[in-house]
């Protein structure tokens, strides 16, 4: 059998694997679908998540308003819908970021090595020890607020695992033959990097990048609580439930359904997550 | 084990070093400098030259660098540019409230996870696995903030059975321990679900091992061969992850203390960004450093206390 058959045929028993793993599917579809609620938001809303209507304020939840209203009569629904897109879009494009920066570190301190590999490897092993929380609160403290600068901390504090990852691979497939043979016939350094390194560890890095999407929506929506993340009127689901914590006895709507939708976007991306784990971890296969 | 213990003490000092300097030159880069985050960017010129000439920030980098390690060495925070009050008493205050909070989550989750992940093993695919499974995975999945929010609505409000928010006095212990159940019940469920995570996945592993094969064809009872010889095994690598999940837990704390209007480390600093005391929250940043290498120093201490094989790398 040739090694593209080969390849493909363990593919498809990854993937019939994957879905036999019932924990995996289920994720799968219910981030599908909140993808899918982020995309039409603008279409399905039925009200203009900013749209202030003073007579309506603080209403529980109803046929108009099926969550209810906040404290400027503003739709909760309407606006945790396009939550959705924030949160999503916050921590997909910060965890690209993390992938490409980190990445493109870890596989340069493995392929050079040396001592500034090895001196880059020990900085981010320290930095891995601190919680994604603090740094995240040390960066933005000095950034300051805004969905951009989140974006960016959010993706500075991803950056050391993702060299991590992409190191110890790096090490193992830069000692293969075919590393060698391209360096023989004068194949430069960045080329190998890109073209022989980098496309043999994005498998591992891209299944760890798409579960830290829930890490890094859980530490956007922390942010945003604590009120060091996206400022409003934007909703978030961090700082709709910051507001609605301030009038919890009276109308637990504004912070309960806002922290419902964190609570199904990470379980949903940590149940594929589990999935995998049963498919890559054969010695757990069910 | 005492040549391991000193190694192992002596390679924190860098690494705490390394974490100081790189807060203390990230403090710095601060968009227009501290002074500016300090007056705002309407201030004018001369004001925020003589902030910085108070606050000795015009001098050169390093020599503000070199009285920086001096004085944190001597145990001195310096001093909030706010009220101008000496940081390391306020510290002092605030601290054991964090370090309280702290130990009584994690206790909860290794009391509650490791019994709940041997469970769960050991009924693998049954339907309590299935629950058991389900609900860690949501409670490594909830936000802390949300899970204290969740609680406080049904034991605060409905039940009406513990209070809402501060921590009480320290020293007087019965309204200390009632202040303490709340924050406590939400950020110990979360290590409990990690904990449990960990020992089921864990004590699987070590379930399919020869050694335990062995055990089992040589004709001990179950119970030996789970509790002697599985178990001890299982255990060492949940020690290691426990040290992570501490933590995980030291992070979330910081929101568990805003939801609660508790006393603590991570209150102070979100007050500190709230009212753009940079010398506060370069401070209090030091003392997490501590705090999280430190623990990361006990990790390894008992990891090498526990399993021999790791003292002779």
């Amino acid at each position: 059998m040739s090694e593209g058959a080969k390849r493909v045929r363990e593919k498809g028993k990854l993937w019939r694997t994957f879905k036999k793993n019932r924990t995996a599917l289920v994720g799968s579809v219910i981030i599908l679908t909140i993808i899918a609620l982020a995309l039409l938001a603008p279409w399905i809303s039925p009200y203009d998540p900013l749209e202030q209507n003073i007579r309506s304020r603080l209403k529980s939840p109803s046929q108009a308003h099926p969550l209810g209203t906040d404290e400027f009569g503003r739709d909760v629904l309407s606006r945790v819908l396009w939550g959705t897109r924030v949160s999503l879009t916050v921590g997909i494009l910060s965890i690209g970021l993390g992938l490409l920066v980190g990445t493109a570190m870890g596989t340069i301190a493995g392929y050079r090595g040396g001592i500034a590999g090895s001196m880059i490897m020990r900085l981010v092993d320290v930095l891995l020890s601190f919680p994604v929380l603090i740094s995240g609160i040390l960066v933005v403290a000095i950034l300051g607020p805004g969905m951009g600068k989140l974006i960016f901390t959010i993706g500075i504090v991803f950056v050391p695992r993702f060299a991590r990852l992409a190191y110890g691979p790096t090490l193992a497939i830069k000692e293969r033959e075919y590393v060698y043979s391209a360096r023989v016939i004068g194949v430069g350094n960045l080329r190998i990097m890109t073209h022989y390194l980098f496309p043999n560890i994005l498998g591992e890095v891209l299944v760890a990048g798409t579960l830290w999407v829930g890490t890094a929506i859980l530490t956007e929506a922390s942010l945003s609580f604590l009120g060091l993340g996206i400022s409003p009127p934007t909703p978030t689901w961090g700082n709709m439930i910051k507001t609605g914590v301030d009038r919890l006895t009276t109308a637990p709507w504004l912070s309960i359904f806002p922290g419902l939708s964190i609570l199904t976007t990470v379980l949903s991306i940590n149940m594929i997550g589990d999935g995998l784990r049963d498919v890559t971890d054969p010695k757990l296969r069910i | 084990m005492i040549q391991f213990a000193i190694r192992r003490i002596l390679i924190s000092i860098p690494i705490l070093l390394t974490v100081v300097t790189l807060i203390f030159f990230l403090m710095r880069t601060m968009p227009g400098g501290p002074a500016v985050a300090v007056l705002g960017d309407y201030a004018s010129k001369e004001t925020v030259e003589a902030l910085e000439k108070q606050m000795g920030l015009d001098r050169p980098l390093l020599v503000q660098y070199a009285e920086f390690m001096g004085n944190l060495v001597r145990g001195d925070l310096g001093r909030s540019i706010i009220n101008g009050r000496p940081i390391a008493p306020e510290v002092g205050r605030v601290l054991p409230y964090t370090l309280q909070l702290a130990a009584t989550s994690l206790l909860m989750g290794i009391i509650l996870g490791v019994p709940l992940g041997i469970f769960t093993a050991l009924r693998r695919n049954a339907f309590s696995d299935y629950l058991g499974r389900t609900l860690s995975l949501a409670g490594v999945s909830i936000p802390a903030f949300f899970l204290g929010i969740l609680l406080m609505l049904v034991f605060s409000v409905h039940l009406d059975l513990f209070p809402v928010m501060g921590a009480g006095n320290l020293w007087d212990l019965r309204d200390n321990l009632y202040h303490l159940v709340m924050p406590t019940l939400t950020l110990g469920l979360m290590m409990t679900a990690y904990i449990t995570r960990t020992t089921r996945s864990s004590m699987l592993n070590v379930l399919q091992e020869e050694f335990v094969r062995t055990a089992r064809a040589k004709g001990l009872r179950e119970r030996i061969v789970i509790y002697g010889h599985a178990l001890r095994n299982a255990l060492i690598p949940v020690i290691a992850f426990v040290g992570v999940y501490a933590i995980i837990l030291i992070g979330n704390s910081i929101l568990v203390e805003i939801v609660f209007s508790r006393p603590g480390l991570g209150k102070m600093m979100i007050g500190a960004i709230k009212q753009r005391d940079y010398m506060t929250l370069q401070s209090v940043m030091v003392v997490y450093a501590g705090l999280v290498v430190f623990i990361n120093l006990l990790v390894d201490l008992s990891y090498g206390w526990i399993d021999p094989r790791i003292k002779y790398e």
